[in-house]
């Protein structure tokens, strides 16, 4: 466990808290990422700039920290281009037809307490890990 | 407009979140993923962090009747274990699992100039607009993500 971070890890995640409570007593709106990007792929009149303008936050957010706190800060992206792709496209239809992400099942859903999200959650960290697990210690990747 | 400046304030505090975890690099989540390796736990904290917060925000929700700018809360979340939900999450879990990316870090990832981040966002969308092609249905669109 010497990558173990949970100082940084708990701030961290009280500050995506914050983030959705903000968008669920501001806006009304559930923060699943998947959700807010979806909606642009398929977009809607009046639909649109509330969700380009949170997808331009993602990004300032972690660029103002690269910049004023760790400008060391680099990211460990080593999967091939045919990884990339085949992780990008079952991210994007998986989320789409179990209705949610890490955000939203498994940061907003859990916290109403629906069995929905509590079961997806469960569903893709044991599918994630069973994942690594075959790419790793099976075929040593 | 008072919409859009709150979408980009929780926009950016879900960003510094990934950041500050370093969630938003695919070697964090890939060390949380694997169990049987140098296991690192530390995206556990991150959610217990996270739902400390949206608990409470669900609750103070619960007792307003609308929003700010908004006139109403999301509906309940649904109640079917169906196999769309349980396929689905499994779908995802591997496409999690290959690169070590979930949409959020992906997109916030974009702040460190890498082409792997627009690779993957790029199939991520693909597949997402796919999916709304095929099923089609309302609420897959607006479902509790």
């Amino acid at each position: 466990m010497e990558n173990f971070t949970p100082i940084p890890a708990l701030i961290g995640g009280a500050l995506i808290g914050l983030s959705a409570a903000a968008l669920l007593l501001m806006n009304g709106r559930i923060a699943g990422i998947s959700g807010i990007v979806g909606g642009l792929a398929a977009p809607s009149r009046g639909d649109i700039a509330w969700r380009l303008m949170f997808v331009a936050g993602l990004i300032i957010g972690a660029f103002a920290y690269r910049l004023a706190v760790e400008p060391d800060m680099a990211l460990a992206l080593t999967p091939s281009l045919p990884l990339l792709l085949a992780g990008g496209l079952l991210t994007g239809i998986g989320t789409t037809v179990s209705g949610g992400c890490t955000s939203g099942h498994g940061v907003c859903g859990i916290a109403r307490l629906s069995p929905r999200s509590i079961i997806a959650t469960v569903v893709f960290m044991v599918a994630g890990g069973a994942t690594v697990f075959v790419m790793r210690h099976v075929m040593g990747a | 407009m008072s919409k859009e400046i709150s979408a980009l304030a929780a926009g950016i505090l879900f960003g510094l979140g990934l950041a500050v975890s370093h969630m938003v690099d695919p070697a964090k989540v890939l060390g949380f993923l694997d169990i049987a390796g140098a296991w690192d736990p530390s995206l556990a904290f991150v959610m217990a962090g996270a739902l400390v917060v949206t608990f409470a925000a669900f609750r103070i929700a619960s007792g307003r009747p609308a929003p700010l700018f908004a006139e109403s809360f999301p509906p309940p979340a649904g109640k079917d274990i169906d196999a769309r939900l349980v396929g689905g999450a499994a779908i995802f879990g591997i496409g999690w699992g290959l690169v070590g990316f979930c949409p959020g870090p992906a997109v916030s990832s974009l702040a460190f100039g890498l082409p792997q981040s627009l690779i993957f966002i790029g199939a991520m969308v693909i597949g997402m607009a796919g999916a709304r092609m095929i099923t089609q249905g309302p609420a897959v669109a607006t479902g509790t993500s």
